[in-house]
């Protein structure tokens, strides 16, 4: 019997969606295939992977990711810049989370300056993420917004609950938005439309189904991703087109395997290894499912994560 | 090919005489096409069509057992190509490599690598399942000798005789004869003589395609090997780098179940080794979610093998069925009638993830673990699963009233807003809030002895 390859073509194509201005403007999606699958469509694009900073210093983050940044995370703008002339680090993700009300709970105006400042120190793409609090980042995003008017920032994360303002100010602002939705592809749909029908462009859409750390609930995070590219490939569904994002980092390293001192766990191996690998095996795994921007936060995690895009691109 | 329904119809006797348990030879024929009627309940169909349906009704990818005993492992047998549309069946197996060019105390060193790799997760007890034997000398003593130092030292543990030399094969074979290895090795110049020892030490054979002549020349060479009365077989389309594996796997599933394309279905073996550990471990991860039945490896560190064990688990878990335990009181260390008593819910993460630091906080217990359909606190919280009317019901019909003297419990931070309806619920009990992560338990337990 001769082997003839079982090819899949797909009548839908993920948008390309660019972010960024000038030189380092990047361009994600475009693929009509599912993910690395090059053999069979074209995959125009490499997934984007940006580096995580916040606009407080990361003392609740565990050590091991904490050194890489310890002496220039102090101030926004130092660790920015050593991301991108250091780490060559391809886009920032900045976490407002010093606005969170349990947290310092700094003030929106707060926020933008910290915004402006980084995006002014820059060129590569930013992400700009509120603290997860859906009151607060609906004036925080504004403001956040506003001061980075024209840079093509992605910001977010919009929600069932404040995705209005939050979309408002994206447009306004030019800026790419942030759909996020609970591990649901019903709901991430439902997100999607509401969004684009208050006039929202849908291929200014990233879709974030939510993130979950490797053995909390990894499996969810990769089914939903593999069911929405489906959805939008083989059923060329317009809702389901656009390109996906990973927050990798922030699950990650707040469970226990990203944590526990190997003496207290002798049987789980060393604790820097143990945790960058949790991140890299996360972000694979998100990588495989159909995500095309992850924000990741261990320097050498990006780096194993890199290599393999080479390998697989 | 897969038969349709009418195709199988025609081959059965057409009787409908219903001993087959189905009312007519067509509904008969129609479950056989779906694959949930095995052909075995038709006493009456002929040798010729038996052939033809049996082998069109096999497993699309042939199940394969490598090892005898405890340690065996079994791999193939997958239906789908997406883990949403069904389980995933076998877990692929990690095989560490051990290079036949080491001493034999670095040998020694491995084998309790291996032995030792046991970490329990969620109640399951994931460890390297294999080892794969490589001919890296090109000598067939000194493979021979490995081989020989495996089968002596640890006899139970499974292996992968990586070998392209007959005659290495064939004293390595021997040894571990009716002990289901795989013999990996057999490719176009070499196929004839590694059936027959296949054949001779009942091995499975591992068919190695060259990375030119990829899934074409494997297909043809599976099929020429099965001429030769060989069954059992796993494939390597000689995919190394990344790109490749991802592409000849995913070719090789779809062409096994969506075409049902015999020479192609058949597990997979995937070598990941990389001089690069991580990038190593994302290769093999890329094989645990991408399609390989057998991944090999170069070293098996903890943090390592706790990263991939955890990745298999949840790739291969039932995405219908989170994964649960039984709804009861369980004792934690020995609780007595002053023990106190807390409250969660039967997700086997939460419950292994609450019940381990319990035990850390070395305060005998009873932990409450209620059902909720394998759903986490806040999950079956937000799904109306552990409410407080439920929670009120199910500590008063555990009988916990009969082991206890005190009327406390302790429900998950996350929860705290449940305390006030718990209490009126739950006549004589008073609820205290415990810390939102488990981690906090062992603080948690202590503050409150003093
Ligand atoms: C995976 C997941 C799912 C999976 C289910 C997985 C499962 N088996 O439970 C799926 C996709 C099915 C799902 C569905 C839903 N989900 Co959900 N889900 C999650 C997610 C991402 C992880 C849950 C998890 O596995 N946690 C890990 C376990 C170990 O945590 P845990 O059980 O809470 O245990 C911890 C603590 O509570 C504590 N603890 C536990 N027991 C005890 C006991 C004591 C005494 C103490 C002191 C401490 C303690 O220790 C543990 C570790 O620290 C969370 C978000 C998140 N990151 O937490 C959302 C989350 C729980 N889901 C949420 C929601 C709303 C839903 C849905 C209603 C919505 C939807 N998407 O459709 C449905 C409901 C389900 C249904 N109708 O069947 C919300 C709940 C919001 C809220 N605060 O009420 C969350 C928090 C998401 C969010 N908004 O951020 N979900
Ligand atoms: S037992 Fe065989 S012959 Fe009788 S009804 Fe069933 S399929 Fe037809």
């Amino acid at each position: 019997m001769a082997f003839i390859p079982p090819k899949e073509t797909y009548p839908g194509r993920v948008y390309s969606v660019s972010i960024g201005t000038g030189q380092k403007e990047i361009t994600v999606g475009g693929e009509n295939v599912l993910s690395f699958h090059s053999f069979e469509g074209t995959v125009p694009n490499r997934p984007l992977i940006a580096h995580e900073i916040q606009d407080v210093p990361p003392t609740d983050w565990p050590e091991s990711v904490q050194k890489p940044y310890i002496d220039v995370y102090a101030n926004p703008v130092s660790w920015a810049k050593y991301c991108q002339d250091v780490l060559n680090a391809k886009a920032i993700a900045l976490r407002l989370i010093g606005t969170h009300p349990d947290r310092e709970n700094r003030s929106a105006e707060e926020a933008a300056r910290t915004v402006k400042e980084v995006v002014d120190s820059i060129d590569i793409p930013l992400i700009i993420l509120g603290s997860n609090h859906t009151e607060k980042d609906s004036s925080v995003l504004i403001a956040a917004a506003e001061a980075s008017k024209d840079r093509n920032c992605i910001i977010g994360k919009a929600q069932e609950a404040n995705y209005k303002t939050i979309a408002a100010a994206a447009v306004a602002n030019n800026h790419k938005l942030i759909a996020m939705s609970e591990l649901d592809i019903n709901l991430s749909k439902q997100l999607n439309i509401l969004i684009t029908q208050m006039g929202f462009d849908k291929e200014k859409i990233i879709i974030d189904p939510m993130c979950s750390a490797l053995g909390y609930g990894l499996e969810y995070t990769y089914s939903v991703m593999e069911r929405i590219r489906l959805a939008g490939l083989a059923q060329n569904d317009p809702t389901m087109q656009q390109p996906i994002m990973g927050d990798v980092g922030m699950y990650v390293w707040k469970v226990k395997e990203t944590i526990a001192d190997e003496k207290d766990v002798p049987l789980w191996g060393n604790t820097e290894e143990r945790g960058i690998t949790w991140e890299a095996v996360t972000a694979i795994s998100m990588l495989i499912a159909g995500a095309e921007i992850l924000i990741m936060r261990h320097p050498k995690a990006i780096e194993a994560i890199e290599k393999m895009i080479d390998e697989l691109m | 090919m897969a038969l349709t329904g009418v195709e199988i119809f025609k081959l059965l006797p057409k009787t409908n005489c219903k001993k087959c348990g189905f009312p007519t030879c067509l509904a008969f024929a129609m479950k056989l096409a779906q694959r949930q009627a095995s052909l075995d309940l038709c006493p009456d169909v002929s040798e010729e069509a038996r052939q033809k349906l049996g082998e069109a009704s096999a497993p699309p990818v042939r199940p394969i057992t490598l090892g005898t005993g405890e340690s065996a492992v079994k791999m193939g047998e997958e239906t789908v190509l997406f883990r949403h549309d069904k389980k995933f069946v076998n877990p692929c197996v990690f095989a560490l490599g051990i290079k036949d060019t080491l001493s034999s105390e670095e040998i020694e060193k491995k084998i309790d690598e291996v032995r030792n790799s046991v970490i329990d997760r969620v109640g399951q007890k994931l460890k390297i399942d294999a080892i794969a034997l490589l001919n890296d000398s090109g000598s067939p003593e000194k493979f021979g000798n490995l081989a020989k130092i495996l089968s002596e030292k640890a006899p139970e543990i499974p292996v992968i005789l990586c070998t392209t030399n007959l005659s290495a094969a064939e004293t390595s074979a021997k040894l571990y004869a009716d002990r289901k290895p795989v013999i990996y090795g057999a490719n176009s110049e070499n196929f004839e003589e590694m059936s027959k020892i296949a054949k001779n030490y009942r091995a499975t054979l591992g068919i190695a395609a060259s990375s030119s002549g990829g899934l074409n020349e494997l297909s043809e060479l599976t099929e020429k090997v099965k001429k030769l009365g060989i069954e059992d077989m796993v494939i390597d389309s000689g995919a190394r780098k990344a790109k490749e594996i991802l592409e000849h796997n995913t070719l090789i599933r779809r062409a096994a179940i969506k075409k049902n394309f015999k020479p192609l279905g058949y597990p997979i073996i995937t070598f990941a080794q990389r001089e690069d550990n991580l990038l190593e471990t994302l290769v093999a991860a890329l094989g645990i979610t991408k399609y390989s039945s057998i991944i090999v490896l170069s070293s098996i560190e903890r943090w390592k093998n706790l990263a991939l064990f955890t990745l298999r688990q949840n790739i291969y878990t039932d995405p219908q069925v989170p994964m649960q335990v039984e709804q009861k009181i369980y004792k934690i260390g020995e609780p007595t009638e002053e023990s106190p008593l807390l409250i969660t819910t039967n997700f086997s993460l939460t419950y292994f993830i609450v019940s381990g630091e319990v035990e850390n906080s070395k305060v005998a217990s009873y932990l409450a673990v209620m059902d909720c359909e394998g759903l986490s606190v806040l999950t079956a919280w937000a799904a109306g699963k552990f409410t407080a009317s439920k929670i009120a019901q199910f500590i008063k019909e555990s009988g916990i009233e009969g082991s206890i003297k005190h009327r406390e419990l302790i429900i998950p931070g996350y929860v705290a807003i449940l305390s006030g309806s718990i209490e009126d619920k739950l006549e004589g009990w008073k609820v205290t809030v415990g810390p939102r992560e488990a981690n906090g338990i062992p603080a948690f337990m202590k503050s409150r002895m003093k």
